[in-house]
């Protein structure tokens, strides 16, 4: 295998030498490919991990380890090749569902899996019901990792609101719940300081000591770490470069440590562009020009104090860097000093000039890069620099030389074109430095700019950090987890908890501590810092980890196989909690329901009147008056100024201020009298064709009793039809607009609201990242689905109790028929709306799509196939088919047929069955089109 | 102070997410051609297959003819069935309307005696319960006056009323339905862009980037009010020549360009409301539930689907605060009316004024909202 042999000629393929405590390998991969699209993710991956030990994957980013280690943990569908993980083939679906009980997975990113909104102790508890545990065990459980993690006292705290390093001790503690005999960890530490990446380690180490025969398999781009490792693969552009133990890896390319190891490793070419970062120090002058001044700046969101009294002064050309434990303070400081977050207290200057928001000016002289690389990703790489500069006001005969010069620059010019997405986590932490330099700014705000970013691509960066610093006098503001990057620094800042606890050269600090490393002294500062506050992160003791043995050898009970009502459970609590978390929410479909009931039912009228109409009198006759008289007369019409001539009926009609214009010719009265034929003109306004329909009907009524007045009352003749029609209105004798609304509204109501509600449910998760839950634990999709679907099921029945009630008091709108058969149709229906939200939700992508999708979904079909202005018999093309088929038609047959014509089950049958009948489909396409692995 | 190329840049970035976005492209096309197509065609005229049943207890010749008068497009070929048939039928929903002919009537009708016919209407189905009736009045009056007339004449009072309809003669209601529905799919789709364009840039952290270069807030929000409404107009003047005049062949009377200025103004309204809305929601979940509440009266209750004149007044006046109700009422009288701006601008400047409002309200928010971006 080409693949497996390093540049140097080292094939490291031993398996043997591994310490394995069985024979038998935890993983075994054969020629495993993978693509996306046109990228090549993993090519001719094959290789054996030795069960019990702990074996890393290295290698820069991008190069498929997140690939790689998402296909032994089942989340990712296999394209091509074998992978066999706990002895059994992971392409059987079979196979996954009997072993992902034993195997825990934490995706790359903090807190990727977790439920942000939800307390740490609700999101344990999640994970113990999704593995069957019940409430007692799950108690013990949670008790002995929260004890053994430091997380007892934060257990009603919202994920969202940790650290990264808590997250990721959390991320632990619910992949540990069910005893995993292997445990898949994607980078668990990046971005997490050095004193939890510390107690990370120890946690895990603890555990392996205690859960004999645990296999561990890590991916990360920390090589201190991965020293510590049994067995290493080393892998690049999806490729394997060398495996076996970290010492192994050393010897063969003559290398003291194991970055260097890595870095010799490397192909050729991509080892050209490396050479060790030197450091050419600052020059001192006497009268150094200050940078970035802060003086007691001060944080306060609510009683939480973020940042506490900072002082900082920062020279013109210094790398000054900020390293600090997560979630102290590092990155609100940062964004007081861009004047994206207004301080408190205290004041910051740039340059000698107050922070200031709306101060564009100093904006310019500055650049920023955040944690999350904010790039457009809808952008090539050169429309994101071109665009920047336009707006940092480079000028425009400079924008295609600066560019350019930035993109080979920062080794961009392979791909000018390509979209930020399509590039490697390094690539993109480039491009943004890129795009945050192309205005050539005089001070760099960098935040963590090197989370993620393999070792080779770190030095690169620091280079030209240097380059700028000490070539173009760019000031450096910085901030980093990692040691040998603090090292580089002229000067440093440690912050914890709000407040800064020394400030010096990284050698001095080393001095000052008396310790080896840098590192070190970094931990003996926090852990003294940490002492005084709060005992937060115990290192755990043995004992604790005694009480998970015990569970694990009791705990687990066999799994259900099939539809199991306590995994949809755990998902129905989950969901019920994140509704109960976004009260808003909630409140806006119970009131806006109502209120939407009351406009709606009020406002749309197909009571047809106050109708504007005016005359055009060309005779002014007594006759001619009385004709006119008696369309005033009518409740339906509302009499406008005559109209003077043709001109003014025109202009009047056109403007809209008239429906309709009734011209009576001169000489009308003399012709009635001589028993002329005479005629009378109207003129409808047919822009809306119902209104106007509807107007004709009047006037000829209107015209034909006046023509019988007349005839009895001048020309004493007695105008007989000779037959009559006597017309009934059933159901709603006064043909009054709002009872037949009401019924009708409330099935467009419960279909629109719970499908919103639910729409958004699941490609959250998908957007977030917590479906990975559903590919790697035993759950099912239809266990998902429906344990998600349920609180919203309930949450409508409520609505539409609420609208019976507003139906019956306020609109005084009385059910007339069986109470009992509306809400059971109610209850079918709102299984069906709330399944219409979840199948728009498990097709899209994104939650705009899916927004978008169930509104127009929702909102056109139930307003115009729906029945609720022209019944569905009447409709015509495509628009008759949705309205035979859509569950709001047949519900609003339901809700007409109980409240107005006082029907029950029976007389409704054959809507009962047009609605059951949608049920499962509607269910059966979500669950279908949802995915149980990543493809 | 407002730097118009930084608008213009900004700007032409949105243009970029949205071309690089398929599936958004996919449902504007989607639904300003096949969605437009469908709801045009699928509206009945105004008494459409309406289903009649009835009972005929005469079985005369007078009755027959009676039967044999109503048929398609307006009815449906009657269904002749018994009364306990029809009294089923329409609780089931089945018939609209049953006419019962009662027995001997054709000898009654001869003789002078003034019989009844007497007809059901299910007046729940409210659009048709009154036209429906008023129609089958007219069918079955005319047929025994007819029948009569072979019998014997009678005196009559020789007015006719000419009655004419204007602007739109056959009463088409594919002319109303389409360009309604084109006015529905511009509120929704700009409402839409604008609010979840804010709402995603807020979510990828691409928004604070912004607020640290040398842009204002409200360069950003020109940005995408003259982006998304361009892209809207854009599809809404394709969709009004090919797919309303072309495919639909919906005569439009007045100026199409006098149309796009008043949509113009109209997104200037709708894309602000978009920001506004997005700027009082803190998620999507919330932002999408937000847009039921405001999309749903916004289609229902601004006069194009029942006239706003026949609303309570309390609502008129709700709506009148509504951009949508101007838009439609202008919309009408251009293009069904053939209007000119001397007649539309009160609407006219109705809309700048609400859109002036919007506006401002959004950016209001928007300033205040930067700070909890930053979060």
């Amino acid at each position: 295998m080409a693949s497996r042999t390093g540049p140097e000629g080292t094939a490291v393929n031993k398996p043997d030498a591994s310490p394995a405590p069985y024979a038998k390998p935890v993983a075994i991969l054969v020629g495993v490919n993978l693509r996306y699209g046109k990228i090549q993710a993993l090519a001719g991956i094959d290789f054996e991990i030795p069960a019990g030990c702990m074996a890393g994957l290295i290698g820069p980013d991008g190069v498929g380890k997140s690939s790689l280690l998402s296909l032994l943990a089942g989340a990712r569908a296999i394209q091509e090749g074998h992978v066999e993980v706990l002895g059994g083939d992971m392409a059987s679906r079979h196979h996954r569902d009997t072993v992902c009980p034993r195997i825990a997975y934490m995706p790359q990113g903090l807190g990727k899996n977790l439920y942000p909104n939800l307390p740490v102790e609700e999101n344990l508890q999640f994970f113990g019901r999704l593995f069957g545990h019940d409430a007692v065990e799950r108690r013990r459980r949670i008790d002995s990792l929260t004890t053994s993690t430091g997380l007892n006292t934060f257990l009603s705290r919202p994920v969202g609101k940790l650290s990264g390093g808590m997250k990721q001790k959390l991320g632990l503690c619910c992949a540990l719940i069910h005893d995993p005999d292997l445990l898949i960890l994607d980078e668990p530490t990046t971005g997490v300081d050095p004193l939890s990446r510390r107690q990370f380690w120890d946690l895990i180490e603890h555990i392996r000591t205690e859960r004999e025969g645990m296999s561990v398999i890590v991916a990360t781009a920390y090589m201190e770490e991965a020293d510590r490792f049994d067995w290493l693969v080393a892998m690049d552009a999806g490729r394997v470069l060398a495996m076996g133990t970290p010492a192994e890896l050393k010897t063969s390319t003559n290398t003291a440590l194991l970055e260097d190891a890595f870095i010799a490793l490397l192909p050729e070419q991509k080892r050209l562009g490396h050479q060790a970062v030197m450091l050419t120090p600052l020059v001192e002058s006497a009268n150094a020009e200050i940078a970035i001044e802060a003086q007691e700046l001060t944080m306060r969101f609510g009683d939480f104090v973020a940042v506490d009294h900072v002082n900082l002064l920062i020279r013109r050309g210094e790398i000054f860097g900020f390293i600090g434990s997560n979630g102290s303070g590092k990155s609100t400081t940062m964004k007081m000093l861009t004047g994206l977050l207004p301080a408190s207290e205290g004041r910051a200057t740039l340059f000698g000039r107050e922070v200031d928001s709306r101060d564009i000016e100093t904006r310019r002289r500055v650049g920023y890069m955040s944690q999350g690389f904010s790039l457009y990703g809808e952008l090539t790489v050169r429309q994101n620099l071109v665009l920047h500069a336009r707006l940092f006001q480079v000028p425009e005969v400079q924008i295609l030389a600066r560019v350019n010069e930035m993109l080979v620059r920062f080794g961009l010019g392979d791909m000018p074109d390509s979209l930020p997405e399509s590039l490697s986590l390094g690539m993109r932490q480039r491009l943004s430095l890129a795009v945050a330099m192309v205005h050539k700014p005089e001070l760099l705000i960098l935040d963590e700019p090197t989370s993620g970013v393999d070792p080779l691509a770190r030095d690169m960066f620091w280079q030209l950090l240097i380059e700028l610093a000490r070539q173009d006098r760019v000031t450096i503001f910085i901030s980093t987890h990692f040691m040998n990057e603090a090292n580089r620094c002229d000067r440093i800042s440690l912050m914890h908890v709000g407040r800064v606890l020394v400030t010096d050269s990284p050698s001095a600090l080393v001095r000052k501590r008396g310790t080896q490393t840098l590192e070190q002294a970094f931990i003996s500062y926090l852990e003294e810092a940490s002492a005084n506050t709060s005992q937060a992160c115990a290192v755990p003791a043995a004992d604790v980890f005694m009480s998970v043995k015990l569970a694990g050898s009791f705990g687990v009970k066999p799994l259900r196989r099939g539809f199991s009502v306590a995994r949809a459970l755990s998902y129905m609590l989950l969901e019920t909690l994140e509704l109960r978390r976004d009260p808003f929410r909630a409140a806006l479909a119970l009131l806006g329901a109502a209120m939407l009931l009351f406009v709606v039912s009020y406002g749309i009228s197909f009571d047809v009147n106050q109708l504007s109409y005016a005359v055009l009198d060309r005779d002014q006759t007594g006759l001619s008056q009385n004709y006119a008289l008696n369309l005033s007369g009518s409740r339906y019409f509302l009499e406008r100024p005559p109209i003077a001539d043709y001109v003014d009926l025109d202009q009047r009609m056109r403007s809209g201020k008239l429906s309709l214009a009734i011209e009576i010719p001169s000489g009308f009265a003399r012709d009635i009298q001589r028993g002329t034929p005479a005629q009378i003109g109207a003129w409808v306004d047919g822009a809306m064709p119902v209104r106007a329909e509807t107007v004709g009907v009047y006037v000829q009524a209107i015209h034909q009793t006046w023509l019988v007045d007349i005839a009895k009352n001048r020309l004493g003749i007695t105008l007989e039809a000779p037959s009559t029609i006597e017309t009934r209105y059933r159901y709603n004798p006064n043909v009054q607009s709002l009872s037949a609304m009401v019924p009708a509204m409330i099935p467009m109501l419960l279909m629109l609201i719970p499908a919103m509600l639910t729409a958004l449910s699941v490609v959250r998760e998908k957007e977030l990242g917590s479906i990975i839950n559903l590919y790697v634990t035993p759950v099912t999709r239809s266990e998902f689905l429906l344990g998600k679907q349920f609180p919203y099921i309930l949450l409508a029945m409520v609505n539409f109790l609420i609208l019976m009630a507003l139906a019956v008091t306020v609109f005084g709108v009385p059910v007339k028929g069986s109470f009992t058969t509306l809400t059971l149709a109610a209850l079918i229906f709102v299984v069906g709306s709330t399944g219409i939200g979840l199948l728009a939700s498990s097709f899209t992508k994104s939650q705009i799509a899916a927004v978008f999708l169930t509104l127009m979904g929702t909102i056109i079909p139930s307003v115009q196939f729906a029945g609720l202005v022209d019944p569905v018999s009447s409709l015509q093309g495509l628009g008759a088919v949705i309205g035979r088929i859509y569950p709001v038609a047949h519900f609003l047959d339901i809700n007409r047929g109980v409240f107005n014509k006082a029907l029950d089950l029976s007389g409704l049958d054959s809507s009962f069955w047009a609605l059951l009948a949608a049920v499962p489909v509607i269910l059966g396409l979500a669950i279908l089109s949802l995915n149980k692995q990543e493809s | 102070m407002i730097q118009v190329s930084n608008v213009v840049r900004l700007g032409v970035k949105e243009l970029w997410s949205l071309l690089r976005d398929p599936i958004m492209m996919v449902l504007v096309v989607f639904t300003f051609t096949v969605s437009i197509y469908a709801a045009a065609t699928a509206m009945p005229e105004s008494l459409h297959n309406a289903a009649i049943a009835i009972i005929d207890e005469d079985q005369s010749l007078l009755s027959a003819r009676i039967v044999a008068s109503f048929y398609p497009p307006h009815f449906k070929t009657p269904v002749l069935a018994s009364l306990a048939e029809v009294d089923a039928g329409m609780d089931s929903g089945r018939y609209a309307f049953g006419l019962s002919i009662p027995p001997d009537f054709q000898r009654d009708v001869l003789a002078g005696r003034k019989p009844a016919v007497q007809l059901n209407v299910d007046a729940t189905l409210i659009s048709q319960a009154f036209v429906g009736s008023g129609y089958i009045q007219q069918i079955v009056g005319a047929e025994v006056g007819e029948f009569v007339q072979r019998y014997r004449r009678s005196a009559s009072v020789p007015v006719d009323l000419v009655l004419r309809m204007r602007f739109n003669q056959n009463l088409e209601r594919t002319w109303f339905g389409s360009v309604m529905d084109l006015i529905n799919n511009v509120t929704f789709l700009s409402i839409i862009l604008t609010g979840a364009a804010l709402i995603r840039e807020r979510e990828h952290g691409t928004l604070e980037h912004l607020l640290v270069m040398p842009v204002t807030p409200l360069e950003i929000m020109l940005a995408k009010v003259w982006s998304m409404g361009l892209v809207v107009i854009l599809a809404a003047m394709l969709s009004l020549l090919f797919v309303i005049q072309g495919v639909l062949r919906v005569p439009v009377h007045g100026s199409a360009l006098l149309f796009m200025l008043a949509t113009a103004l109209y997104l200037f309204a709708t894309t602000s409301m978009g920001i506004f809305l997005a700027t009082l929601a803190r998620s999507m979940p919330q932002f999408g539930m937000l847009l039921v509440l405001v999309l749903l009266p916004l289609k229902l209750l601004s006069g194009a689907i029942t006239p706003n004149e026949s609303m309570p007044l309390f609502v008129q006046n709700v709506m009148l605060a509504t951009p949508t109700t101007h838009f439609v009422s202008a919309a009408q009288a251009i293009l069904y009316r053939g209007a000119g701006i001397d007649v539309v601008w009160p609407q006219f400047l109705a809309i700048i004024a609400i859109g002036g409002f919007l506006f401002i309200a959004a950016l209001v928010r928007f300033h205040k909202t930067v700070s909890q971006v930053v979060n």
